[in-house]
């Protein structure tokens, strides 16, 4: 039902009353200008929190043990727990359908040489799913897999940075290194954005690792990845119970912390989470009620304006314009504004956004704020129906006025 | 053209109600030039009010183009206006942010007109009342004169039966009330019915019948020697 008389009718009556409609327009925009600063300042929190725990997968849980400082069953405190092979089979095999990624861990340091250039380096003994743990990313050839590990290859997979210390830009896939000793084929290069540190390691076979220093079947850690259905309470739950049976299994005293611990992401994604949600819950505190007071001051002046405008519609009326068209005339005006408004509102808001980008983030914590469109567009909806309303019912009233009556009103 | 029999008008004042038309009867033929006289409470604004349909009659009979006027809404009203009369006004009611040919045409829009056309239509009608030069001038940019000369103009347009002016003359001095009533006249003569309100005699002696009004009646109703 477009109108091309009625279009006019309004961008006249908004063009010959600039500060009125300036004024309106003002309130609007004001008010999703801060509307969309303030959701992108909370995503922007939020991003920044979403990265810090990005590294490492975020349904990791990890298993370590240290020496016991509690007496227990008779066994005395010092006694130093070991992790062996059986202890992660039988964590991997009673939970498979609670364990999405799960590799053991041993720890080392060697030294790694190729010709003439030699280092220390950080070397972990890991099973294949140690990458999705650890968000590795492989940039050339590949990670270990299960023949490596199954037929205990003297195969290594080696930081961005070790390939660039000791080949500089030569390539490094395929050839031969020694590590301590030993010689490993170079079956891929990965990169890691945990930063430097952790592009300064090495990973070989758990069962190479084991063959080769001591023959024996232990393990440092077992780092696993719990299933990602579970309920972030189930999973908090399910690493609770498996600390309490781990301990059980290796006599260790329950409340000894210095003995077994396991680190659940899980409870870390709660804390943040329920952050975030107290902030969300803040946001959205402050930003309806930004959005209120720009809708009470639309109100206002449409009151003021239709009060301004009431002899205006007398005149229409005597000259034959039906209430309807009086009515429509005012609220297609006012929900014009309040578009228009609320559209530049946003794209100064979003402009600012862009500006700031990520120059907040260390000192802040502010990383990318920026504002999902649909929730923009949800408080441009909310502004435009309160615009309609704000608009409607003064209209209505001044509509319903009598001719005459409005005829005499100055 | 309009026909008025036994007709009441009350308005509501606190507990009390003013009683301000005790029971007009009054015919008024196509062509006429009628003025309503009468000191200010005669009731004589309340009668144009009715007549314009800017009002509603208590009791009695109206008829407007042999139309009787009865259960009117705001609607239909609004369309007879459009279509039946024609409104002048003692303070002009002109449209302050649109220009003298705008405020002219305003009335076709409302009719349904196109812009092109009722544009048009306007300046032979500004052209009439001898502004065609003032047509993109604002309102506050005219006289008094000019400025009533443009309301009857827009009260013209749409070819209503019936003018009906609330002391045209009432904001205008005495030169300006000469050639504003000069119009009137002019319209008159081509045919069409005018009504005018007022409480100047000289107003008054320019038309062809005056209807005195006292108090809510009609106290004498003559052919002037015009």
């Amino acid at each position: 039902m477009f109108d091309l008389d009625r279009w006019r009718e309004i961008f006249q009556s908004i063009r010959k009353n600039k500060l009125r409609s300036v004024m309106s327009g003002f309130t609007v925009a004001f008010a999703i200008l801060l509307f969309t600063l303030l959701f992108g300042v909370a995503n922007g929190l939020s991003n920044f929190f979403k990265a810090a725990f990005a590294d490492n997968a975020q349904n990791m849980m990890f298993v370590r043990v240290w020496k016991t400082t509690k007496p227990y069953k008779g066994l005395q405190t010092g006694r130093r727990i070991q992790l062996k092979n059986k202890d992660f089979n039988y964590i991997t095999e009673k939970y498979d359908d609670k364990i999405e990624y799960e590799s053991a861990r041993i720890n080392k340091n060697f030294s790694i040489k190729y010709k003439n250039n030699a280092n220390n380096y950080s070397v972990k003994a890991v099973h294949p799913d140690y990458q999705f743990l650890e968000k590795t990313t492989i940039d050339q050839g590949r990670y270990l897999n299960k023949l490596d590990l199954n037929q205990k290859k003297k195969v290594i997979v080696i930081g961005r940075l070790i390939k660039k210390d000791l080949f500089g830009e030569k390539p490094a896939l395929g050839k031969r290194v020694n590590v301590s000793g030993s010689s490993f084929l170079i079956v891929g290069i990965f990169s890691d954005e945990g930063g430097d540190n952790e592009e300064r390691i090495a990973y070989i076979p758990v069962s190479t690792a084991q063959m080769m220093y001591g023959n024996n079947d232990y393990i440092n850690q077992i780092n696993l990845g719990y299933n990602r259905n579970l309920s972030t309470d189930a999973a908090v739950a399910f690493g609770k119970k498996l600390e309490r049976e781990m301990r059980q299994k290796l006599n260790i005293h329950p409340e000894d912390q210095s003995a077994l611990s396991i680190r659940n992401m899980a409870e870390a994604n709660k804390f943040v989470s329920i952050i975030m949600f107290a902030l969300y819950l803040i946001i959205a505190f402050i930003g309806s009620g930004t959005l209120i007071a720009g809708i009470i001051g639309i109100s206002n002046i449409m009151i003021f304006v239709i009060k301004e405008r009431t002899k205006e519609f007398g005149i229409r009326k005597a000259l034959g314009a039906k209430p309807s068209s009086v009515v429509a005339m005012v609220v297609q005006e006012s929900i014009l504004i309040t578009t228009i408004a609320g559209y530049i509102g946003l794209s100064i808001g979003t402009y600012i956004l862009s500006l700031i980008g990520n120059s907040l983030e260390k000192k802040y914590f502010i990383k990318d704020p920026s504002v999902q469109p649909e929730i923009v567009i949800l408080a441009t909806i909310m502004l435009i129906v309160s615009g309609l309303i704000a608009g409607y019912i003064p209209a209505k009233r001044a509509a319903s006025i009598k001719p005459i009556v409005a005829l005499r009103a100055d | 053209m309009i026909k008025i029999e036994k007709l009441h008008k009350s308005y509501p004042i606190g507990k009390d109600s003013l009683h301000v038309l005790k029971g007009i009867d009054l015919h008024i033929k196509e062509g006429e030039f009628v003025s309503i006289m009468g000191s200010s409470g005669s009731g004589k604004s309340t009668l144009l009010n009715i007549v314009g349909l800017l009002d509603i009659h208590d009791e009695g009979n109206y008829f407007l183009n042999g139309q009787l006027i009865k259960n009117m809404n705001e609607k239909k009203a609004a369309i007879l206006r459009n279509k039946f009369l024609g409104f002048v006004f003692q303070s002009f009611n002109l449209i302050s942010y649109k220009t003298a040919l705008e405020n002219v045409a305003l009335p076709l829009y409302y009719k349904g007109i196109k812009r092109k056309e009722r544009l048009k239509i306007a300046l032979d009608y500004l052209e009439k009342v001898g502004l065609k030069e003032w047509a993109n001038h604002l309102p506050n940019e005219l006289s008094g004169g000019q400025k009533q000369r443009v309301a009857i103009a827009r009260a013209l347009v749409t070819k209503p039966k019936v003018v009906l002016a609330d002391e045209p003359t009432g904001a205008l001095d005495s030169g300006t009330t000469n050639s504003v009533m000069d119009l009137l006249k002019v319209i008159n003569e081509e045919g069409m019915t005018v009504f005018v309100i007022t409480h100047e005699q000289e107003v008054a002696n320019q038309t062809k019948r005056i209807v005195h009004l006292k108090d809510g009646v009609i106290i004498n109703d003559f052919l002037t020697k015009k």
